[in-house]
């Protein structure tokens, strides 16, 4: 988009035929760091990524040794398997669900810090970044003890009743969820603080004037002006959350391992790259469908 | 007061950065740049055809070049906190005049192997002339023709090994390969909760312990342990059956919440917060764990036996300083030394003699089980064997299936 608009800006403008030939260069030099960098760095890599997938085991190799088949079965065969199957929809699942939990918790305390902190706002800003000092991997161990079988929050709710002495939180589910809502959640605060914050009170004022409920306000004005920072929000919480395989690892088990789990054990451990290649492409693949269809129903025009 | 404090920390720090510890943690970070930059990484193979490419190693400059660069596992050499120096390596640099360089460089096998296997297959310096991977690493090493031989008579202390771990079946009278330290994988159990103790793997898989049994991730250690307690002599080697015979025990224990969770050296934590009363883990983290949290764990080799794991010196392919590594190693066989390292890391010491040293140190630790196992105890380990490529191939994919990865 920036690039298009660039180039519509230089072939209006007026001036002298040499400034106007180097402002036509401008944005292609301007893009030349960009779309380097993505070359080296993005491009190419999926290739190669995509080449591992193709390849089978060396005959009478050693393992990790394979060779370019071109075996485009790869694909058929590893995705037939219903474990990595499983771990796909998990890693969806259990993303979605993460992404709406913190939109819960992110959206009124954005709110909060936006229209309610007066001179706390700095503050409570930085309560938000602040946990990113700490390593990702000591946070998320943390969580164990939080919802260990004697932490506080299962005391809590034995004290008012809600769990009983043999019920246990981590391993589950519940806590890998969990997990990936408390990491990702400044992701989700940040974006919609600042489209929040951007927002002009008096329309608040003027909603007020108009008759509108506190409710009818927020739907009708607060919601949509805050709406990019949603979506930006949800994209950044979701797609971190769907690769990760940190949080199911400290706070999951077997029973909850995400498609990252599979991936990391099935390249580092098993040293079996071809399949560990094909479902990283796969992975990367059914996140860019699915998001590209969220971004096309929410609209990204305010986005940029 | 002082002092408590110091020790203190320095026994936080080694849980912190036990040389498993990273296991998880950092080989977790790390495996998210080496899948970005390892590409096809060993993928594409030019096959290095096992064993005879012992054609061309770099040729020994160990003359003119006065140094030696060794890799190792954290927290792993006897270290002076207050000098910031390591005692050992300075004797060694002072009686030698070679100046050797230590990195704490490994700190998971594979991410370890991802990092440098590309440079190794194209015979490029991976810039270290000592690497110390675990046994099934050093197998994979010696396998791929990544290690060159030792030369016995320029490691004359190689004599001091244990007998127990001469002959392993990976590297046959110790060719390619010394032990560096060992460790036992075993149970431990929670003497709060469990106060009788546990003698067999099958009482991991009592009523009263359903849902508190942790097991490691290692395939090597717990899958050791499982076989051992079906009666199967890994030793000897393990057929398909027996392998199989193996996942199906796991595969029930895991179905019925008998085993709650497979994980790396994270369990430490779940002891501590008595998630897990026992489960099946090395002991040198329980040797850590009691020091700092009053002797709360007991830790046993099961009946039926335990496994022994090393990990293991040796010169990558890519090394042009071989005399002094092997100098190295040779000043790390002598007894006197190995009691120095042993004193402080509280792995198994694979050096004879050292024990006797050991009195001279510390009378207390000459005792320790856990750096000298008496006979009996080291008869109740096993090694778990050398596997075949393919073999090695079909067992890490059905245990990944099997433990969910």
């Amino acid at each position: 988009m920036a690039f298009a608009h660039a180039l519509g800006d230089s072939s209006t403008s007026s001036g002298a035929p040499t400034t106007k030939a180097k402002r036509k260069l401008t944005p292609y030099l301007l893009l030349l760091p960009g779309g380097l960098w993505l070359g080296i760095f993005f491009v190419i890599p999926i290739f190669i990524l995509f080449m591992t997938a193709l390849q089978t085991p060396l005959p009478d190799g050693l393992p990790g040794q394979y060779i370019q088949t071109f075996t485009f079965s790869n694909f058929t065969e590893v995705l037939s398997r219903p474990q990595f199957l499983d771990a796909l929809r998990r890693s969806f699942t259990y993303a979605s669900l993460a992404t709406l939990l913190a939109l819960a918790i992110g959206y009124p305390l954005a709110y909060a810090i936006a229209f309610k902190a007066g001179k706390y706002k700095n503050i409570m800003l930085i309560m938000v970044i602040a946990p990113f000092f700490v390593s990702f991997i000591l946070r998320t161990i943390a969580w164990r003890q939080i919802l260990g079988d004697e932490g506080p929050v299962l005391d809590v709710m034995r004290f008012i009743g809600l769990a009983s002495e043999t019920t246990s939180v981590y391993p589950s589910s519940f806590s890998v969820v969990a997990g990936l809502a408390y990491n990702f959640l400044p992701f989700m605060t940040l974006p919609i603080y600042s489209s929040l914050e951007r927002m002009d009170v008096r329309l608040i004022e003027a909603s007020g004037d108009l008759y509108a409920h506190g409710l009818t306000t927020f739907r009708k004005v607060t919601l949509p002006i805050s709406l990019p920072g949603v979506v930006a929000g949800t994209l950044l919480t979701w797609i971190p959350s769907a690769g990760d395989y940190i949080n199911a690892s400290l706070l999951g088990n077997q029973r909850t391992t995400m498609i990252g789990n599979v991936i990391d054990s099935r390249f580092l451990g098993n040293v079996d790259y071809p399949t560990a290649a094909v479902l990283s492409f796969t992975l990367m693949l059914s996140i860019l469908i699915l998001v590209s269809l969220y971004v096309r129903r929410t609209g990204t025009d305010e986005l940029v | 007061m002082e002092n408590f404090d110091k020790e203190n920390a320095t026994n936080f720090l080694k849980n912190a950065m036990s040389r498993r510890g990273f296991l998880g943690a950092a080989g977790a970070v790390a495996a998210t740049g080496a899948l970005a930059a390892c590409g096809t990484g060993g993928s594409t193979s030019a096959p290095a055809s096992s064993g005879s490419a012992a054609a061309a190693f770099p040729t020994d400059v160990s003359d003119t070049e006065k140094i030696v660069r060794w890799a190792n596992w954290p927290l792993y050499l006897d270290f002076d906190d207050a000098a910031k120096t390591y005692p050992t390596l300075d004797a060694f640099a002072a009686a030698s005049g070679l100046a050797p360089t230590y990195k704490e460089e490994i700190d998971d096998n594979a991410t370890f192997w991802g990092k440098v296997n590309g440079q190794l297959k194209t015979g490029k310096d991976i810039g270290f002339d000592i690497v110390t991977p675990t046994d099934w690493m050093a197998s994979r090493f010696i396998q791929y023709g990544y290690a060159q031989p030792l030369d016995a008579a320029k490691v004359p202390n190689k004599t001091n090994i244990l007998d127990g771990l001469a002959n392993v079946s990976f590297d046959k009278g110790r060719n390619y390969s010394l032990t560096w330290q060992s460790g036992f994988a075993g149970i431990v159990w929670n003497k709060e909760k469990v106060p009788n103790g546990i003698q067999s793997v099958e009482q991991l898989w009592s009523d009263e312990l359903k849902g508190k049994v942790t097991v490691l991730s290692e395939m090597r250690d717990t899958m050791g342990v499982i076989l051992l307690s079906l009666g199967i002599d890994i030793a000897a080697g393990i057929t398909e059956a027996q392998w199989q015979q193996g996942l199906d025990l796991m595969n029930e224990k895991l179905g019925d919440n008998s085993i709650y969770k497979v994980q790396g050296n994270e369990y430490s934590k779940d002891l501590i917060s008595k998630k897990a009363w026992a489960g099946i883990v090395w002991s040198g983290d329980v040797f850590v764990l009691n020091a700092e949290n009053d002797d709360q764990w007991g830790f046993a080799l099961p009946d039926s036996g335990g496994t022994l794991w090393s990990d293991n010196m040796l010169i990558p392919s890519t090394s042009s300083h071989q005399s002094n590594a092997m100098a190295l190693m040779n000043h790390y066989y002598d007894p006197a030394v190995a009691a120095e390292v042993a004193a402080y890391v509280n792995y198994i010491c694979p050096v004879k003699g050292a024990q006797a040293e050991m009195e001279k140190i510390d009378p207390e630790l000459a005792t320790s089980e856990f750096i000298f196992p008496t006979s009996e105890t080291l008869k109740k380990a096993s090694v778990f064997p050398a596997l075949d490529s393919a073999a090695e191939q079909s067992f890490t994919d059905s245990w990944a299936t099997t433990i969910g990865v």
